[in-house]
Parts: structure tokens; sequence; C-alpha cells
């Protein structure tokens, strides 16, 4: 049970500021979701929360209190490390019961916790192992065993899977999930840059971007509704397709020509002032469909990904921008044919200066 | 011929020698024994590649055997004969040894110094390494710490002779000792390499300098490769800074601080140099290798001087041993 709020907080290394005006409420029992690209300052924003790195500026409260100054160990966290960081000379159940002797609990206590983590975690048979006798999967459920047993407010993990093979990296997940679940009091900061992660994982996503927040929302409203082009390109596999057009008509609905001799309507209410505006169309892959009318796109197909249950079709470049459909079934013939697409109204995105026009 | 002229003209030749050497024995496999064509090309340039490793090996095999194994068994021979090394004694040498109380004050000694001298040099050197990782003046303070390594056994005595010096009272006191003693309410000056039994501790002291630098800048490379998360996890579980230090950090170079520790065993073991120089040995502060440069050269005694040179080698191998192993331990 904890609230977390950081207001105007930024990190900065001598003159290089990595993060600026940093603004998020995070509720009791949330489990937030850090997404974006390398370099983008999650950990450090992690760290920041965790006490490992100096705040530089602004406030940081954990249910109203301010943390800037008070040690790790008394913010009542507990963080997952993408490396473990379990203790090479000490075993599974001395990992996870170090934080529980150095604050001088009771033995029966620390082994009554220690055993019910290991419970949890299926550890059990491996409580008298050092590490380096655990494979990759079963450290990372040690590293997160560490954190249960301290009963923290909130969790923190920087990147945990990141480390593990494409299956085990699924599997974990789940389990992050359910352990979740299982804590639906615990409040939870999870870093990743995998945006699939952070759709499968988040009550709400954070994505940052060039030392600030881009968008905060659900996985949904991340997808459904992206404030900006960078959101948009960088939730959703295969990326968004953005393609450079003006607006013809305007009202309840918006008609878009685009410079590839396209046309569109979009879903969006616009006023009489916007039209001539230069805007980028946004549509996802798997919202393209084939038509036989006015096509927003037509394009030789390059080449085609059948994944069973869906076809990926590559088109030509035109300059640097190439456009991914994602048709359902399989569509080997369609290689080297030409493709008129369009879209459902609703299902079309449309930015200006790189900022979606539903959020003005 | 002048003497600079003569060393050049030795590294010239030692080293011309040694590139001539690999350079025509290559030759010689390569083009005359085996050479690479003909009907058997491909088994002679096999054969040549197995040839090479010993060829290539031949000098240093040749030098180690004259140098080191040979001088082993000769010590072995020499300590089961007489004076001269004429006639076979069998264990007389080593009996007469047991019978002598300078013997048993040497290996005394030498226990002391096996005890106090390595774990006084690991923790100072720990302490350091510990202490100058994180500022900014560290490596100023670890090269100083570290210069002792670079002066000779016996001018590292030489310099600790001037802190125990002794002028009588009354005069001014050059040796740093006296004049902090004196200072302090001492009421004289004391001879401090005279006193039975503490003066092993003053002959200590010297090596503990030296040995500390070099614990320190082992023992600082390891610190450094101590993974940050591990000390950053230990920060959240609560852990101050003793606790990261003694629970976290030293447990996890434990391996390298044993090869520091026996490392330093060895030398101790063969402690000689400071001894000589400031005591010989006098005051009950013999140690073994003096022993035995004192039987060898003073007494001329080949017989008892090699049967004490053994008894070193003896207690030196199993530490030995045992540090090679732990070494290699570290390395995978
Ligand atoms: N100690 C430091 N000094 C200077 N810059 C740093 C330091 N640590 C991190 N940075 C910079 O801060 C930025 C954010 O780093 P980080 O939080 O690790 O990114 P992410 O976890 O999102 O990949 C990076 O551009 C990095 O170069
Ligand atoms: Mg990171």
């Amino acid at each position: 049970m904890a609230k977390l709020n950081l207001s105007g907080v930024e990190k900065a290394y001598g003159e290089v500021k990595v993060l600026k005006d940093i603004n998020l409420d995070i509720k009791s029992g949330e489990l937030i979701v850090f997404v974006g690209p390398s370099g983008c300052g999650k950990s450090t924003l992690l760290r920041m929360i965790a006490g490992l790195e100096k705040i530089t500026g602004g406030d940081f409260t954990i249910d109203g209190v301010r943390m800037n100054e008070v040690p790790p160990s008394e913010r009542g966290i507990a963080m997952v490390f993408q490396s473990y960081a379990l203790y090479p000379h000490m075993t599974v159940r001395e990992n996870m019961s170090f934080a529980l002797k150095l604050a001088k609990k009771p033995q029966a206590e620390i082994n009554a916790a220690v055993e019910k983590a290991a419970r949890i975690l299926q550890l059990t048979p491996y409580l008298e192992r050092l590490p380096k006798a655990l494979s990759g999967g079963q450290r990372q459920r040690v590293a997160i065993g560490r954190a249960i047993v301290r009963d923290p407010k909130v969790y923190l993990f920087d990147e945990p899977l990141s480390n593990l093979d494409a299956a085990l990296r699924v599997a974990t997940r789940i389990e992050i999930a359910q352990l979740k679940e299982a804590m639906p009091d615990s409040t939870m900061i999870y870093v990743t840059h995998d945006q699939v992660e952070a759709m499968t994982l988040a009550s709400r996503i954070v994505v940052l971007a060039g030392g600030g927040i881009s968008q905060v929302g659900t996985p949904l409203e991340l997808y459904e509704r992206p404030e900006n082009e960078f959101v948009a390109q960088f939730i959703g596999s295969p990326s968004m397709n953005l393609m450079p057009g003006e607006i013809v008509e305007t009202g309840a609905q918006t008609r878009i020509r685009l410079e590839n001799g396209g046309e569109a309507v979009a879903a969006i209410p616009t006023q009489a002032s916007d039209k001539g505006l230069k805007v980028n169309l946004g549509v996802r892959p798997e919202d393209l469909v084939p038509t036989e009318g006015t096509a927003l796109y037509t394009g030789q197909v390059e080449i085609t990904e059948a994944l069973g249950e869906v076809t990926l079709l590559y088109f030509r470049k035109e300059g640097d921008r190439q456009v991914v459909a994602k048709l359902p079934g399989i569509h080997r013939d369609l290689r080297h044919g030409t493709v008129r697409l369009t879209a459902d109204p609703s299902k079309i995105h449309l930015f200006s200066n790189g900022r979606s026009l539903l959020y003005r | 011929m002048h003497p600079a002229f003569q060393a050049v003209l030795t590294i010239v030749v030692g080293v011309g020698g040694c590139i001539g050497y690999f350079y025509f024995a290559n030759l010689v496999l390569d083009k005359v024994l085996f050479p690479a064509r003909g009907p058997q090309a491909g088994r002679n340039i096999n054969r040549a590649n197995m040839i090479r490793p010993w060829l290539f090996l031949l000098p240093a095999l040749i030098a180690l055997g004259l140098y080191l194994a040979y001088p082993v068994f000769a010590t072995l021979w020499l300590s089961l004969h007489d004076k001269t090394g004429e006639t076979f004694v069998g264990g007389a040498n080593y009996a007469q040894m047991m019978t002598e109380a300078k013997f048993w004050e040497s290996m005394r000694s030498n226990a002391l110094w096996l005890v106090v001298v390595p774990a006084a040099s690991t923790a100072f050197g720990l302490l350091a390494a510990q202490l100058t990782d994180r500022i900014w003046w560290g490596s100023i303070a670890k090269s100083l710490i570290f210069m002792p390594m670079a002066i000779s056994f016996v001018g590292a005595s030489v310099i600790w002779k001037l802190i125990y010096d002794v002028r009588p009272a009354g005069t001014d006191q050059i040796g740093i000792l006296n004049a902090v003693y004196l200072a302090l309410g001492g009421d004289a000056p004391q001879q401090w390499l005279q006193i039975p039994f503490w003066n092993n501790f003053f002959l200590m002291a010297v090596l503990v300098w030296i040995q500390s630098g070099f614990a320190m800048v082992i023992l600082s490379a390891a610190l450094r490769g101590v993974p940050e998360d591990t000390i950053e996890a230990a920060i959240l579980d609560g852990a101050n800074p003793f606790q990261i230090f003694f629970k976290i950090k030293v447990p996890q170079i434990m391996g390298t601080i044993i090869v520091v520790w026996t490392t330093i065993t060895i030398v101790v073991l063969k402690v000689f140099d400071i001894v000589r120089a400031m005591t010989n040995g006098q005051w009950e502060s013999q140690v073994l290798a003096n022993y035995m440069y004192d039987k060898l050269f003073t007494a001329s005694d080949w017989g008892v001087g090699s049967a004490a040179a053994m008894v070193i080698m003896a207690l030196v191998t199993p530490i030995l041993v045992w540090n090679v192993y732990n070494a290699r331990k570290e390395m995978r």
C-alpha cells in the first residue's frame, strides 16, 4: 500500500540533464511500466526512486512523505536488478534472509518468510545452493524472492527479463503478472525497453523519451489514442505507418489527401481553419485492409512474411518510409503484386508537428 | 672495458642470441628437417608443428633444469655429507641442527614472522585499498604506499635503522621512534633492536611496510571487480558501510586475499636481508635463512647449511602449492 508522487523531478549529471520535469502520480496497487528506447533514462528514474541516485531537482514522495533525502533502506522499497545482483558467496537462503538478518528479525520469523517466498517461487529445493549452481531463470526468481521476503511497499524491477532466453522470458512474464495478482496491494514499478512486456503487464504505461514523459496511460489508451508520433510508433509491432498529406475537408470527419496520391477519411473532428493543414496520417499495419474503392495507399509488395495467422506485406520503399501491412491469413501470392489499401476512419490517426490532433 | 659498455654488450648478445636461436631453429625445422614439399609435405607439416613447441621451450627447460632442479638435488646431497662435502654422514647434520638453540630460536622467530607479517600486510593492504578507492587523491596515496616495493630489502633496512636509531641520553635523537618515545614521556632512549623478543616485531615492521603496497595493489584491483550491483543490493537491504565491506566485498574477494596472503607467507619464510642488515640474528632475532647463511658462509659448514636450506624448502613447498592452486582457481 503506497502512493508515489513525482513532481518536477529532474536528474543532471554535471551540466547534462538526462531527465527533466517528470510529473507522475502512482496510485496504490498499480503496476506502472516505464518504457522507452535504450538510454532514455528509465533506469535512472527508477534508481532515483530507489535512492541509489541523487534526485537533483523536484520532489519525490511516498504516501505524502518527502523521500529525496531518505536513505534507500528506509524507503520501504525493494529492487530486482537486471543482472539479478545475487550475493555470489551466499546460498539462496542466505541471499533471501540477508535484509531480515540486518534488520535483526527473529530467526523463526526469517525462516518463515524465506520458506514462504521459496514456496511461491518454487525455489524450495534450491534453498541451500549457491547462485552459481542455478539456471538463469532460477537466479531471477531468487532475486524476486529477495524482494518478496522484505514485504516492501513498493517493488522496483529494472529490466528483469532481459537476460533470459525468449521462452523463459514469456514464462517469467506470466509469473510476474500472477505475482502481482497475488499481491494486489503492493505497488510495482517495472522498467523495460520491450513494448510487449509493457503492454501485457502494465496497469499504466509511462513512455519516456528525450529526457521527459511522452505519454502516460493504460496500454489500450496508448495503443488507440497515442498522443504523439513517438508513442504511436513505439507501441505496436510492426510500428505504425506514417504518411504525409494535407487536410482537404473538415468537419465531424476529416478528409485527407496524401502526397502518395491516396485519400482517406478520419473520424477526427476538425474546424474549418484546419483546411490545408499539413499532417502525418498514421495507420497501424493491422488496420490496413485491401479495397477496390478509394485507396489511401497503393503499392507494390516487395516481401511477404507469412507468420501463420497473419501475413506481413512490406511495400517497396519510396524515400525513407516503408509501409507495412498486416493481413489475416496467408497471402504469399501477393508478392510483387500491386495492392490497394484503405482503413476504417476510426482507425486513422492524424499528427500535426508530431502531436496528435485528438489532444489539441 | 667500461662496465656500462659491458652491460649493453651483454644485453645485445643475450637478446640477439635468443632471437637468433628461435629464428634459426625454426628455419632448420621447416626447411631442412621437415620441409613442406615433396610427397610427404602434409605429414612433414604436422611433425614440424609437433616438435615446434618443444624447440621453443628448450632454452627455458635447460635454464630451469640447470639453475633450479640441479641446485635442489645438489643441496640435498650436500645436506647428507659433512662440512666439506666429502664423506657421507646420513642425518647427522639434521640431528646436530636439532640440538642447537639458535636453530630453535630461528624456527620460533620464523613462526612469529609467519603469523604476523602476512596478516598485517594483508590487513593494511586491504584497508588502504578500500580507503583509497573513491577519493580523488586515491591514486597518489596508492603510489606512495606502493613505493617501498621498489626499494631493496637492504635499502629498506637502512631507512628503518635510522628510524630505530639511538643517540646517548641528553643529545638530540635522530631516530624518530626514540624522539617520539621521549616526547611522549619515555625516560631514556631505547635500543629498540636489542630488546629480545620485541625486536622481532621491529624487524617485521620493515617487511610489512614493504609488502602492504603489494597487497594493496592486488586487493584494490579485486575490490574494483566486485560487481557494483551487489553493493547496491546490499545498500537497499539496509547494510551499513562496515557490513557492506565485511559481508559483501571481503567474501567476494576471499580467493584473492588468500593468494596475497600465501604469496607474502612465502616471502616471509625466505626473509633474510632485513635480519642480516639490521641485527644479524643477534639478541634472539635469528631467522632460518640467516641461520643458513651463517652456517654456510661464516662457519663454512656446507653440511648443516644445506640441511637448513632443505628445512626452509620443506616449509615453503606446501604453501607454494596451495598458493598456485588458489591462484589458478581465481583465474577461472
Ligand atoms: N553516471 C552518469 N554520468 C553521466 N551520464 C549518465 C550516467 N549514468 C547514466 N547516464 C546517462 O543517462 C542516460 C540514461 O541512462 P539510463 O537511465 O541507464 O537509460 P535506460 O535505462 O533508459 O537505458 C543515458 O544517456 C546515460 O548516458
Ligand atoms: Mg537501463
